[in-house]
């Protein structure tokens, strides 16, 4: 911690409130990016409600059964689009502001467009995850969200895409960093594979099976690809401030991402799929090739801290990003590996694939997101976190709770595998086994909804308390006011 | 370096490196994939479903069945059965060459085989040499060949005959091939289950045909109907424990009839050039049975049963 910085230091949000004045940029930030993380926030409260009914369903299949809109084949893709849109994307968009606001030390543009388009884009949501409960399904996994909907999330995007990239172009720090490559490609990624994959898919829908191809290639886009690009983007930009240390180097962050944006999009067919085989072999080929940025990105991070837990163990939000970085190799390799698998092998269709997405999108970049959160909120307002506490609750519950997801939904996956692969096993055993596994995740689901419940009340904590500061200051000015003259006539 | 426009055209580059490979060259290929026909029969495959089994492909998409079921079997290769098709005149010569191809039977068993055509002379062969057999039993006068039989553990479990191709899927929007096996594979459950009373009772209430399933009821695919002028002929057949009570009777909406037309539609296993076999589908429902026999004697029972 002794080597000197020429980046400004962000210190941790502390209990002491003590953050001072509100720079000018973060004031241009304020009331659009306060909208993006509240809706986040709302949105990973209402996935993880529908996140427990779902996995509540496979201890009592009975449970809600006789409500079209609960069944289990529309809660889950209800909830995997309040996760994923509603939280993921939203929150990463609001990241990608504020650091394209700060790297290029100039204000952000037009925030009050960006409010309007958060407004947009979370109707949109709204919309889409009603219309699954309605049945309005598309039927592609992680595209669910109904013709309609979509339009409006695109156009939402849109709107509060473009400022990020006419903010960008207004930097007055012209210097480029390895995070613009990250965070303006995937500014541009996102309505790039969105726009196609809808208009493949639900607009002009192409024929059999290229549609299945189309919504892999789509889910392996967004899901790895988006937010690696944000993800890493965020930690090459907040690691090394928060460290008070320079990015280590500039360099592996610029290999990370051009072998993430050449290879990683041609990942995610998976090698059972029934298409020719040219396609499964030349994803395995991408996602083995990918392998080098989930080296080189991490190695990156764990440089930059000297590989040592100090800097851990003194913030939490850095707590937050080492986690995610974690994750982001784990979740990698295990992905690589099952791309190498026979496409007979069973494991294909276990719940070893639920589990890497949740390491990736809630392990790697959720966990990133909460961090820049909770860096960012507190500069917003000028006011400290209500409760640090509640803070490090949120990291503890999350961590805790993401690995009593991943590892039963794993090692259930991996039971799955080699029962389905003994023909003599009946399938009922199959299923009996891993929902085991099931059941004891449901624990981790019930962690992780206190953790976001936790993170809710720690924003509306932080505006209610700027508010309330806020409203005593300007009762006293205007009190000030008031009595002046009575005071001037004594 | 410090020129925006190049981080967008980087992107830019990446994006239609991988919009070129995964989107633009498959649809090209099975985007624009025509009927095919079936092998050796000729017959035209597929044939697009009828209107009430697509309607039920909608209710499918609506309610997430595929987040649970899967429609894609696979196989790990295939194998050769040896088929005696005719035993021609000289049995003598045939017994000799039986003999020669298989020591260990005793020559009872090779004059049993003889009786009741075609039947499997040898199993779970590689092709050549099935094809060598199939030379050296034609020596003789008689007739036999070798039959093409996919293996792996989807096969042995008897959620198909053979892997499924692009061409199963050719008329489907969307389509829905799965990712998660929490219930088993459905590519061939219209020949497992073409019941379609069974498959309505199976969606209203699972745990009456499969003990302990952990599916979900559909319960609300059906309706209490009050018996006015005699029971209807479609009213589930109920055990007592779930049975509405006495005057009443539990029909299935249309959306369940057309649910279960589409499920008994389910059927992969036509012989395609892209995906060879050559044997009749097994009789036996496996679904949620254990494989009673290796999968080299399901393949001996499809022939004889011809």
């Amino acid at each position: 911690m002794s080597s000197p910085s020429s980046q400004p230091v962000l210190h941790a949000p502390t209990a002491d409130a003590k953050v001072g004045q509100v720079t000018e940029i973060d004031l241009s930030c304020r009331l659009p990016l306060l909208v993006l993380f509240l809706s986040a926030a709302t949105w990973l409260v209402i996935g993880w409600v529908f996140q427990l009914i779902a996995s509540i369903k496979f201890h009592n299949p009975n449970f809600l059964a006789d409500h079209a809109w609960l069944t289990y084949g529309r809660v889950h893709p209800a909830f995997t689009n309040s996760f994923l849109y509603g939280f993921g994307l939203q929150a990463g968009l609001g990241v990608i502001l504020w650091l394209m606001a700060q790297m290029g030390n100039v204000r952000l543009v037009n925030g009050w467009l960006v409010t309007v388009g958060a407004k947009v884009f979370n109707l949109g949501i709204t919309v889409g995850v009603i219309g699954i409960l309605a049945g309005d399904s598309t039927g592609f996994e992680y595209l669910e969200m109904p013709g309609y909907a979509s339009v409006l999330v695109l156009i939402g995007y849109v709107f509060i895409a473009l400022w990020g990239v006419v903010t960008f172009h207004q930097r007055l720090r012209r210097q480029l960093v390895a995070a613009h490559w990250f965070l303006l490609s995937a500014l541009f990624w996102f309505p790039w594979v969105y726009s196609s994959a809808n208009l493949l898919l639900v607009t002009f829908p192409v024929r059999g099976m290229a549609q299945a191809v189309i919504a892999w290639w789509y889910a392996q886009n967004f899901l790895v690809l988006w937010t690696a690009l944000v993800g890493l983007g965020t930690l090459f930009s907040l690691v090394p401030r928060l460290a008070g240390r320079e990015l280590n180097s500039h360099y592996t962050a610029l290999f990370t991402y051009w072998i993430l944006i050449l290879f990683v999009g041609w990942g995610g067919i998976p090698n059972p799929a029934s298409v020719p085989a040219w396609i499964p072999t030349v994803s395995t080929v991408g996602t083995v090739l990918a392998l080098l940025a989930f080296i080189a990105g991490p190695l990156a991070i764990c440089q930059t801290l000297d590989c040592s837990w100090a800097a851990v163990r003194r913030s939490a939000p850095m707590a937050f990003f080492v986690f995610g970085t974690i994750c982001f190799a784990v979740a990698g390799f295990a992905r690589g590996g099952i791309a190498l698998l026979d496409s007979s092998h069973a494991l294909h269709f276990t719940w070893l694939a639920p589990a890497l997405t949740a390491l990736t999108f809630y392990g790697f970049f959720g966990m990133v997101l909460f961090g820049a959160v909770y860096v960012i909120v507190p500069r917003l307002l000028g006011v400290g976190l209500p409760s640090p506490k509640l803070m490090r609750a949120q990291l503890w519950l999350s961590v805790i709770g993401v690995l009593l997801v991943f590892v039963p939904l794993a090692i259930g996956g991996i039971v799955q595998d080699s029962k389905l692969t003994d023909s003599h096993v009946p399938f009922i055993e199959v299923t009996r086994s891993s929902l085991l596994f099931l059941r004891a995740s449901t624990m981790g689901d019930l962690l992780l909804l206190v953790a976001h419940i936790l993170l809710l009340a720690n924003l509306i904590g932080l505006v209610v308390g700027f508010y309330r500061t806020r409203a005593t200051t300007t009762y006293a000015e205007l009190t000030e006011d008031r009595f002046k003259p009575a005071r001037a006539r004594s | 370096m410090n020129f925006g426009p190049f981080i967008f055209l980087a992107a830019f580059f990446g994006l239609a490196c991988s919009w070129f490979g995964m989107v633009l060259t498959p649809q090209i290929q099975i985007g624009r994939l025509q009927q095919t026909n079936t092998v050796p029969a000729g017959a035209v495959y597929p044939v697009a479903r009828p209107g009430l089994a697509r309607q039920g492909l909608s209710v499918y998409r609506a309610n997430g069945c595929a987040y649970c079921h899967s429609q894609q079997v696979s196989q790990s290769g295939t194998v050769c059965d040896l088929v005696l098709t005719d035993v021609g005149t000289n049995e003598t010569a045939l017994l000799v060459a039986l003999r020669k191809i298989r020591p260990a039977f005793s020559e009872a068993e090779d004059r049993e085989l003889m009786v009741g055509l075609p039947k499997t002379v040898r199993q779970g062969i590689p092709k050549e040499e099935a094809e060598a057999e199939a030379k050296l039993i034609g020596a003789t006068g008689a007739k036999a060949s070798s039959w093409i039989i996919p293996v792996g553990p989807d096969i042995a479990r008897g959620w198909g005959i053979r892997r499924t191709v692009a061409e199963d899927f050719l008329f489907d929007y969307p389509v829905m091939p799965g990712s998660q096996r929490v219930g088993p594979d459905l590519a061939n459950v219209g020949v497992r289950r073409p019941d379609m009373n069974w498959q309505l009772q199976h969606l209203y209430a699972p745990r009456i045909e499969v003990k302990d399933s952990p599916m979900p009821p559909y319960r609300f695919l059906f309706e209490k109907h009050r018996i006015e002028h005699g029971p209807s002929s479609v009213a589930l057949a109920l055990p007592p424990a779930l049975a509405p009570e006495p005057g009443y009777e539990i029909l299935p909406k249309p959306e369940a009839v057309a649910l279960a037309t589409y499920l008994t539609s389910l059927r992969a296993n036509e012989p395609l050039f892209v995906s060879p076999v050559s044997v009749a589908e097994p009789k036996t429902p496996a679904t949620n049975n254990p494989a009673n026999s290796s999968v080299g004697a399901e393949a001996t029972n499809a022939p004889s049963s011809k």
